[in-house]
């Protein structure tokens, strides 16, 4: 079978999750490219959308409308070739109109898992439920006679487990989308010491036409890139709970989130990148993970503390900021959880003090936004960290510990076995989590 | 020299910003002025240099595509919106691609040759912004004929002008070529950076060639023997100048020496519906400019500056052999040796022409002929060139199309 022919019926279970639309997009953008290709001219292409709620999946169209007509607004020049053959379509507003059409005509939106029964290739994002995802591979696979391929974006659960679970010969394998799918450009290819060459080597050829940057890593449970955050996560928990002995537990917080974010030049900080992924997210990786850890606890009592609270993070339908640790107005955090009066205190009346506490920060500091365009990245980096180094602040000392922690992280990843290489642990942090550099550096020694 | 009945002066021209990207105060996801804004602006600041409405006779606005740029048509409409005064006095909208700007200033010249006015208040306008780029090149298209479009590229003009620099660059070499149009590119941002309408006034980039040349050419994103610094960039602008005769400069009480005369022109048509005889050419453009040469009574030698139609690079190159300042295939280099520049042997788009100043495009016309009557008169600012006593002349030349209508006219200091 040829990789045009896998992709004629394709289905996409949990599609209408966050982490499935993206795929869905994706992938029905390059079924719907191969459709136009002269060969297939004619061909029935299908993707199933396979979702348990129909609401969602209703809202789907919403969804796919508008990030199609931006893809296909950006290859205009192709489109035009490609429609070469249809007179009646002459302007580009015309033949962009019809590609979406065309494309949104390839998506079945069903609840029924029974639609995966024709499908040549299933992909996978349903929760991370290692017992869920056995069963539906279980039942798509007896039920579907052209033994399809299974591609899981699962984020932690050994691949292994699947295939041996649901009984699937090698015919499995972890393609780990970074959230979201249509924007980041990180893909973690995990195979298994089964897993069919053939369907390896489709899984690096669709990645190369989704532009995206394959790491490939390991099985073992949470891969490269979640077996970083959960134990960067867990030790930014630890620190705020640590300084909370001698302060409030919502300026402990603060004051971890900020280091981690201003003084270690990161996107976001911890706690934010917490709120973002979900906090029900992360404590169920952590413990989807944790069996598969011997020599480590990657738990958290105060992330089962702020789901008992029901504070959980994530995003809304629309793509906006939930409340978590932090809370959000416009995607912007304004206040901070407080776990002992179970309410939100605005950062104006705490940062101050905290700032404070946390001394001056170097004036070799550069924001992540300016460090992420630097030609001389490094270098500035270089100077900041050392000047952080000498730094007998608070937050330089909270900071250069984070960073050395970061890199025992990062290094233990390739030690382990995890990932190939330091070069791997970097490029998922740099590629999948926008970070201005890797884990694995010498900025802290 | 062709003698007119009696002397046409132009005075008193404003241009509006040139607004897009490139200008700090462009935001494409706020809402931006309309049409009738730029109109505005541009009209009155016309009027405040004429003592006001009631001096003028007649208004013409030249403009290309309002109609699906702004959903907009019948824009003669809007000049008495731009002052109470103009109210029911006779108007007129050309359209020409983007001549337009020009074919007002013919109409304005006309109405004042026959006698029929002593004062015309003209208008050049486009606001393109409204759409994105990939919606703006099928509009633009509309300056092609309509049965090129589905076979035309996706960003048509580009596509157009491309396949003239491809056929340049087979006859007389690439890199040659591209050596000249990138020489071209930096007199244009070095011009622009002197004007603070321009849409490059902002520019920074310290090596402007360097920029060009590390921009490499992909025909997959774009067309194939340009890239987008070839480009005039999307603007939304508007310009205005009055025409007027002896009489009209007395009753607006402008003194002679702050008018130009137009002392020459030509207008000329090219079939649309036929390729262009020779793409290496513009083959309209060659002829308009010797008979507006010949009417006017001069050579190009005695040509101080001229302000030339670049909506490309390569058409900043033909149009310097149309011309007949380089022979053909000799444009690249002569632009390339800096003659062009505004220190050079003749200066050409001294505020950065369609590249640097920018390219609303039914705007255009008057823009250039504001950009001359700045020059001669003496106050372009920091912008300024020194027109030298023995070559008092300027030059305009405003294309719509693909070399399709021409519009040159030659200007000299009244006075």
């Amino acid at each position: 079978m040829t990789y045009d022919e896998r992709l004629q019926n394709v289905s996409i279970l949990g599609a209408a999750g966050k982490m499935g639309s993206g795929i869905l997009l994706l992938t029905v953008v390059e079924m719907m490219d191969l459709s136009l290709k002269p060969e297939n001219k004619g061909k029935p292409f299908a993707l199933n959308a396979i979702d348990i709620s129909q609401e969602a999946l209703a809202g789907l169209k919403d969804y796919l409308g508008p990030q199609v007509l931006k893809i296909a607004e950006k290859k205009m020049v192709w489109l035009r070739k490609a429609y070469d053959d249809r007179p009646d379509l002459i302007e580009n507003s015309e033949i962009i109109d019809q590609y979406v059409r065309d494309t949104l005509s390839i998506v079945r939106r069903v609840t029924r898992v029974e639609a995966a029964y024709d499908s040549h290739l299933i992909f996978e994002a349903v929760n991370e439920n290692k017992d869920l995802k056995i069963k539906l591979f279980s039942q798509i696979d007896q039920n579907n006679p052209y033994k399809p391929w299974f591609f899981t974006n699962t984020s932690s659960v050994p691949i292994h487990l699947l295939d041996k679970g649901a009984n699937l010969g090698g015919r499995v394998l972890g393609f780990h989308f970074y959230n979201p799918p249509a924007v980041q450009k990180l893909a973690e290819l995990i195979v298994t010491d089964s897993t069919l060459p053939e369907a390896k080597a489709f899984a690096l050829d669709y990645a190369k036409n989704l532009k995206k940057v394959v790491v490939p890593s390991n099985d073992f449970a949470g891969f490269i890139g979640n077996g970083h955050f959960m134990r960067d996560a867990l030790y930014g928990i630890h620190e705020a709970e640590r300084l909370s002995a001698e302060m409030p537990f919502c300026e402990a917080l603060y004051m971890v989130n900020k280091v981690t974010q201003d003084y270690l030049v990161r996107p976001m900080g911890i706690f934010q990148l917490i709120d973002y992924v979900g906090i029900d997210v992360t404590q169920f990786i952590m413990k989807v993970m944790n069996p598969f850890l011997p020599d480590e606890d990657l738990h958290s009592d105060l992330l089962d503390k702020m789901m008992e609270m029901g504070v959980r993070g994530g995003q809304f339908a629309d793509g906006s900021q939930k409340n978590g640790f932090l809370q959000y107005e416009k995607g912007k955090p304004v206040g901070i959880f407080d776990p002992e009066k179970k309410e939100y205190v605005t950062l104006v009346t705490i940062s101050g003090k905290c700032d404070e506490k946390l001394g001056p920060v170097p004036s070799s500091a550069i924001n992540w936004k300016t460090a992420v365009k630097l030609r001389n990245k490094d270098e500035k980096l270089a100077a900041f960290f050392h000047d952080l180094k000498n730094s007998d602040t608070l937050g330089a000392k909270l900071a250069v510990s984070y960073g050395r922690k970061s890199n025992e992280i990062g290094c233990k990843l390739v030690t382990s076995g995890v990932a190939f290489s330091e070069e791997d642990v970097n490029t998922v942090l740099l590629t999948g989590f926008f970070h201005a550099y890797g884990p694995i550096n010498t900025f802290f020694e | 020299m062709q003698q007119l009945r009696r002397k046409v002066y132009m005075a008193a021209g404003y241009n509006t910003i040139a607004m897009g990207t490139g200008r700090s105060e462009f935001n494409p996801k706020k809402p931006r002025p309309g049409i009738e804004h730029y109109i505005r602006e541009a009209g009155q600041g016309t009027l405040r240099q004429i003592g006001g409405a009631p001096h003028v006779d007649e208004g013409a606005i030249g403009n290309f595509m309002a109609s699906r740029f702004n959903k907009q048509g019948h824009l003669a409409g809007f000049i008495p919106m731009i002052d109470e005064g103009l109210q029911f006095k006779p108007c007129t909208r050309t359209e020409g691609a983007c001549a337009s700007g020009a074919l007002a200033l013919m109409a304005g010249i006309r109405s004042v040759l026959a006698e029929t006015a002593e004062v015309v208040l003209t208008v050049g306008v486009e606001v393109q912004n409204t759409v994105k780029a990939i919606y703006g090149a099928d509009i633009l298209a509309g300056a092609g004929w309509y049965q090129k479009r589905k076979n035309g590229h996706a960003y048509f003009f580009p596509g157009q002008f491309s396949d003239r620099a491809g056929a340049y660059y087979a006859k007389y070499g690439q890199e040659r070529a591209r050596k000249g149009m990138g020489r071209w590119f930096r007199n244009a941002v070095e011009n622009a950076r002197l004007c603070p309408t321009a849409q490059e006034y902002e520019n920074k980039v310290e090596d402007l060639e360097a920029f060009y040349h590390r921009m490499k050419l992909n025909g997959e994103t774009f067309v194939d023997n340009l890239n987008v610094l070839d480009c005039s960039k999307v603007t939304d602008g508007a310009s205005a100048i009055a025409i007027l005769s002896e009489e009209g400069l007395q009753r607006c009480g402008i003194p002679k020496d702050q008018a130009v005369e137009v002392v020459g022109w030509a207008q000329a048509e090219r079939n649309i519906t036929q390729d262009p005889p020779d793409l290496t050419e513009l083959t309209t453009i060659k002829k308009a400019v010797a008979q507006a040469l010949e009417s006017a009574g001069i050579t190009i030698n005695d040509l101080a500056t001229i302000e030339l139609h670049d909506c490309f690079s390569i058409a900043g190159v033909l149009s310097v052999e149309a011309l007949g300042f380089a022979s053909p295939g000799e444009g690249a280099d002569f632009i390339a040796a800096g003659h062009t520049a505004r220190d050079g042997k003749i200066p050409i788009n001294t505020t950065g022409g369609l590249i640097g100043w920018g390219h609303p495009t039914g705007g255009t016309g008057v823009h250039q002929a504001v950009t001359i009557w700045e020059q001669l008169t003496g106050i372009a600012g920091a912008a300024q060139i020194e027109i030298p006593k023995d070559r008092p002349y300027g030059m305009t030349i405003n294309m719509g199309g693909d070399d399709v209508t021409v519009v040159v006219i030659v200007y000299r200091r009244a006075g």
